[in-house]
């Protein structure tokens, strides 16, 4: 029975992943971000031969080294809690979930392992071509690492290419190329590499701002801001556009997700999209009467547009994914939440009818059984749900997230519209109120990063694979104790790793490009 | 081959022996792996379905899990 898995272990074992996630996430968008514009630093040395690119190039990839170093293998921690906190999880997403994280660890970590080394060792040994090709090819291997991870939880977002087999409790691939390609993973993909590019962009802008603040190495400082500034402004606006990608994908698979993004119960043709907005706390639950908002303003019909691409089209909100009725594209009516919860608890029962019929060596009950799940199985997940307000995810929180990274994401288009300008028209080295501007920019797209990841994660909540296991059923049963003792060893551990690459890397900086 | 080998080999050699800053975030490196593999690995995050509350056989553990949290007692397959 549910009862018997504590609420607070749930929360616990999902606040220590959400930790070791955004910790993880720290790392990661800098290291993805820097490849890419050291990369085009040390291609200017290649193709002009002046030692100036070079030192600069040296300087950011000194920087990516310590961000490398420190970040390198926190991901590992992920792995981990897979199979000690989410155990049945583990189990049921069978190969799916390894495959990516195997093709990940093999192909992609090598590469970037043996690439890394000549990149960092390799100056004056090998040729300044072969040099400079190990330079992008640490980049890419970083970007294939982020390629599986990303198809391993896009498949968490959109489950597609496998088979559920009632023997082994497992499901198997039965289609590699719609996990690899899947749209959910395609978009998640370049939303994902591009914001890492907008933070590397962010990053260097600030750091060589710092440069002109303190009036040292200013020609080094201006010709980082140029490049950084062009990677910024050109990966923001594609990360605009794959965010609207994604939004479509979120549209058409995780309807509730989008919903909760906007705060949306009562679905409508032509639905407006929520330009500002303050939900009301008092909205506890989808039919408690209470308005949704304090106040907002909308874009009208915008959200039908991004939706379905379609301005009058019809998008369901909270309430109509709960109560169903309404009419589903291929023509059917929505099922209702009850119903689901009853399929998906008719999809368990079979499947408990199958192995007790496969014991009992009775294999004409076991065929029917097996049909039944199969019947059902797309609703298996809703057969552990109790009350039909748990599939509703926090709203506030995903409301208020998604609003920071868009936002977030506008303003850094602006940003770097504004650095290119004054860089190119004006004087940048005297403006010190864009000095500090550009500074306390840094910790943004950091902030930019994560919202995204509360809006993906917390968004789909109750399900650890959607529609297929909600969290409760994917965890193990463990005492709520040690999962909160090595949540605080995590928060202690991260933190002074954290603490660590700040210093390391502000030494580095302060030691600047001429003393590399 | 055995040239191509030396030569790689002493790249290594060298670049590590030249290492400044590198050195620092190798042992930074090395402190790491070794807290996440040789204690939090083994102290606290055990594989769980390799623990002795599942038993030999764990696709009939989860299975019993999957069913038993949706629909209260299993059938007759689960042991006693």
């Amino acid at each position: 029975m549910l009862e018997h898995i504590n609420t607070s272990l749930i929360d616990w074992s999902r606040a220590q992943f959400a930790l070791t996630a955004i910790y993880h996430w720290i790392f990661v968008p800098l290291t993805l971000g820097l490849a890419v514009i050291m990369g085009i630093m040390e291609t200017m040395y290649y193709r002009t031969g002046d030692e100036f690119w070079k030192r600069t190039a040296k300087f950011w990839m000194k920087l990516f080294g310590i961000n490398f170093a420190v970040g390198v293998a926190t991901g590992l921690i992920l792995e981990f809690e897979f199979g000690t906190n989410w155990s049945n999880y583990s189990w049921f997403v069978g190969d799916i979930f390894g495959a990516p994280l195997a093709i990940e660890g093999i192909l992609a970590f090598f590469m970037e392992a043996t690439f890394i080394a000549v990149m960092f060792f390799g100056w004056d040994k090998v040729s300044r071509k072969f040099h400079l090709a190990s330079t992008w090819l640490t980049g890419l291997g970083a970007t294939i690492s982020a390629w599986w991870i990303l198809v391993a939880n896009a498949w968490m977002q959109n489950p597609v290419g496998m088979e559920f087999n009632p023997d082994t409790v497992r499901n198997e691939m039965v289609d590699f190329w719609a996990v690899a390609l899947s749209p959910t993973a395609v978009n998640k993909f370049f939303h994902t590499v591009l914001s890492g590019w907008v933070l590397g962009a962010v990053f260097v802008v600030g750091v060589a701002c710092w440069f002109l603040l303190k009036k040292r190495d200013k020609k080094f400082a201006l010709s980082s801001i140029k490049i950084a500034a062009w990677v910024g402004l050109v990966s923001a606006v594609l990360s605009a556009w794959t965010g609207d990608g994604s939004g479509y994908q979120v549209a058409q698979t995780q309807p509730m997700k989008l919903a909760a993004m906007e705060g949306y119960y009562e679905g409508q043709q032509g639905a407006g999209l929520v330009a500002i907005g303050m939900l009301n706390p008092e909205k506890k639950t989808y039919d408690d009467g209470q308005a949704p908002f304090l106040f907002r303003m909308e874009i009208p019909k915008m959200l039908s547009l991004l939706a379905e691409r379609k301005m009058d089209a019809f998008v369901p909100g909270i309430t109509d994914l709960l109560e169903g009725g309404y009419e589903l594209k291929d023509g059917t009516k929505a099922l209702s939440a009850e119903e689901k919860i009853e399929r998906g608890k008719t999809a368990i029962a079979a499947l408990a009818a199958y192995r007790d019929a496969k014991l009992a060596g009775n294999e004409e009950d076991a065929k029917i059984a097996a049909k039944t799940l199969k019947e059902n199985v797309a609703y298996f997940g809703y057969g552990y749900i109790k009350d039909v307000n748990d599939l509703v995810p926090n709203v506030p929180l995903t409301f208020y997230a998604f609003r920071v990274m868009v936002m977030l994401g506008g303003y850094f288009i602006l940003f770097f519209i504004v650095i290119l300008f004054l860089v190119y028209k004006r004087d940048l080295s005297k403006m010190k109120w864009m000095h500090w501007v550009a500074l306390l920019t840094i910790p943004l797209g950091y902030l930019a990063g994560q919202a995204g990841w509360v809006v993906a994660e917390c968004g789909r909540q109750p399900w650890a694979i959607q529609d297929m296991l909600p969290v409760n059923a994917a965890i193990s049963k463990l005492d709520v104790g040690s999962v909160q003792t090595t949540f605080f060893i995590f928060l202690v551990l991260f933190t002074i790793m954290l603490i660590a690459e700040i210093g390391i890397l502000l030494k580095a900086i302060k030691k600047g490009p001429e003393n590399n | 081959m055995k040239n191509t080998i030396q030569k790689i080999w002493r790249f290594y050699v060298d670049g590590f022996r030249g290492m400044t800053l590198g050195k620092t975030l190798w042992l930074i490196i090395l402190v790491k792996l070794f807290i996440m593999f040789f204690i939090l690995r083994i102290f606290f995050f055990p594989n769980y379905l390799n623990s002795s509350a599942v038993g030999e056989d764990k696709e009939e553990y989860v299975s019993r899990e999957l069913i038993d949290r949706a629909l209260g007692d299993p059938p007759s397959s689960t042991p006693d």
